[in-house]
């Protein structure tokens, strides 16, 4: 039965879910944290990368795959520059305990 | 690697990014959950170069992008973290829509057949314009918080009448794009290039007191935009990740207004807070305060119990961060209870305040929430309000005012209040605030960091 549901509907059914789960995770990140949230997610949200990459995948080169090529670099800068900078931020929320008063 | 291993690779890829953002519910745990996010991540591009024949082409493409995403990471300011976030937002935004021009170009690369079906249409040209929105709401975005461009909201007559054309023009061509047998560039790239002018308008009469709502809902679109993509490919990992990006920015966008009582709609339609100080309407009636100096209120912290601190972004402008750290650390030598109240809009994007402190080396433990502290402000010796001024107006419990029903923190319910201003303008609302007219109250003027180091100084 499932075979013959066109693949829209089966890629909906994984977009509503997500969507609950990304609800229900992100009310229990704790507000202190909003900041790293958001470099985090803007980091997930260069998986973008991986269309790019396809984009840029054909072995015969036509300007779409340039484009492609172009997308790759803007979505790695993401990706990087993303997971780097709440890698820093979160590093600065360590627990100090040099007065050993914990 | 087969259909079905890549599938699975990206099922794993998906489950990561869950426990990613999962990892961020307390501090001791956010750092293993950035890692996730990285494993995630490595898998996805690894699984997915497996399907692609340029691999050095690729390859030197996210290494570029990659150094230049380190550099910037790496040598960032914390301050300028608003701005960040909105260039990466408007990075994805072009990245969608260049992905979804190549795929339009050649839908066979992507697994699909070579004329587009109905329903790859529709989605490429979801994919499309929620990206050139992005992007362009992004860099405005940017150019606003970095101050290139007057946060002034740029108004004019008939504006929304005229994004509503524009809307429905663009959806036109989206649905002449829709029903063309063959390719049809020309609509294609008439529905881009509307879409990339719809973001500019649509951020342009946002002022700058409302940007932290405005980077939280780009936030969300940057994840719907790499959603749409992911329906366009018929990929579940990039839906899945896109929904979550884009839930969290829809969630952020939600708590934001809430902070700032402002309805999403009236924000969004534009026209609020410039960033120029406009002066208060005045009653008539001369009020008066008391100011002290900075020894003064030295002496008052330095004698109480509990201490609050209430920091508003004017602290981060002055670079008073790490003095305040001083000062805390010496009450707290001092066995004084010293603990800072964050509001959610104390900085210039959810909670930014929370990681300019953090940057200054003061405990996590220290800093609390506007929830959790705000019953403690009636048993509290001292507040000491540093840049912050419209989120401590008691007139937010005023009904008729214009910021009435605002969560504000209580810190007119303390003993004792001061408030370190450098005069007594208004802020962001453009409401005088009867804080500073209180008995109790002390105003210090001056510097914020200036005052604060001197306070240290006195102690």
């Amino acid at each position: 039965m499932i075979g013959e549901v066109d693949p829209v509907i089966v890629n909906l059914t994984v977009f509503v879910l997500a969507i609950f789960v990304g609800y229900h995770v992100v009310w229990n990140v704790t507000p202190a944290l909003h900041t790293p949230l958001m470099s985090v997610t803007n980091a997930i949200s260069g998986i973008i990368l991986v269309g790019a990459m396809l984009a840029a995948g054909p072995a015969e080169t036509d300007w779409g795959v340039w484009l492609g090529a172009a997308a790759v670099t803007l979505a790695a800068i993401n990706v990087f520059g993303g997971f780097l900078v709440s890698q820093r931020m979160l590093e600065m929320f360590k627990k100090k305990d040099k007065k050993g008063n914990a | 690697m087969s259909a079905n291993m890549v599938a699975l690779a990206y099922l794993v890829a998906s489950v990561f990014f869950i426990l990613a953002l999962k990892g961020l519910s307390s501090p001791e745990s956010a750092r293993r959950g950035n890692l996730f996010g990285m494993i995630g991540m490595a898998i996805a591009v690894a699984t997915t170069l497996t399907l692609t024949q340029n691999w050095i082409l690729i390859l030197s493409c996210i290494a570029v992008g990659g150094v230049i995403g380190a550099i910037v990471a790496q040598r960032v300011q914390m301050t300028a973290m608003p701005e960040l976030v909105a260039f990466m937002h408007s990075l994805v935004g072009l990245a969608a829509v260049f992905i979804a021009i190549a795929a339009v170009n050649n839908p066979v690369s992507f697994g699909l057949p070579e004329v587009l079906p109905a329903g790859s249409k529709l989605e490429l040209f979801l994919g499309t314009f929620i990206g050139a929105m992005t992007w362009s709401g992004s860099v405005i975005a940017f150019l606003k918080l970095s101050g290139r461009m007057s946060g002034t909201p740029i108004v004019f007559a008939g504006q929304h009448a005229l994004n509503l054309i524009l809307a429905l023009v663009m959806i036109g061509f989206g649905l002449w794009f829709f029903f063309s047998e063959v390719t049809n560039w020309n609509a294609f790239i008439a529905m881009t290039a509307i879409a990339f002018v719809l973001g500019f308008l649509i951020i342009i009469p946002i002022g700058g007191a409302d940007m932290p709502v405005v980077i939280s809902m780009l936030n969300s679109y940057s994840g719907w935009a790499a959603a749409g993509i992911g329906f366009s490919l018929g990929n579940p990992m990039l839906i899945i990740a896109g929904s979550l990006v884009g839930s969290s920015g829809a969630i952020l966008s939600y708590i934001m207004c809430k902070a700032m009582n402002r309805p999403f709609l009236s924000v969004i339609l534009g026209g609020f807070g410039s960033d120029g100080g406009t002066a208060a309407v005045d009653s008539g009636v001369q009020k008066t305060y008391r100011s002290g100096s900075a020894d003064d209120a030295a002496f008052l912290m330095g004698n109480a119990d509990s201490v609050i601190i209430v920091p508003g972004y004017g602290l981060a402008v002055a670079r008073a961060q790490h003095a305040v750290k001083e000062l805390a650390e010496k009450l707290h030598e001092k066995g004084v209870n010293v603990r800072f109240a964050i509001h959610p809009v104390a900085g210039r994007m959810p909670g930014h305040m929370n990681v300019l402190l953090a940057e200054a080396e003061i405990p996590y433990e220290q800093v609390q929430e506007m929830e959790e502290i705000n019953s403690d402000f009636s048993n509290t010796d001292v507040v000491l309000v540093l840049g912050a001024n419209d989120v401590v107006n008691p007139a937010a419990n005023v009904p008729g005012s214009p910021i009435y029903g605002m969560p504000i923190l209580d810190a007119h319910k303390a003993r004792t209040v001061m408030v370190v201003k450098r005069s007594m303008a208004v802020g962001y609302a453009g409401l005088d605030n009867d804080l500073f007219y209180m008995d109790k109250t002390m105003m210090i003027f001056g510097d914020a960091k200036k005052v604060v180091e001197n306070m240290v100084k006195a102690l």
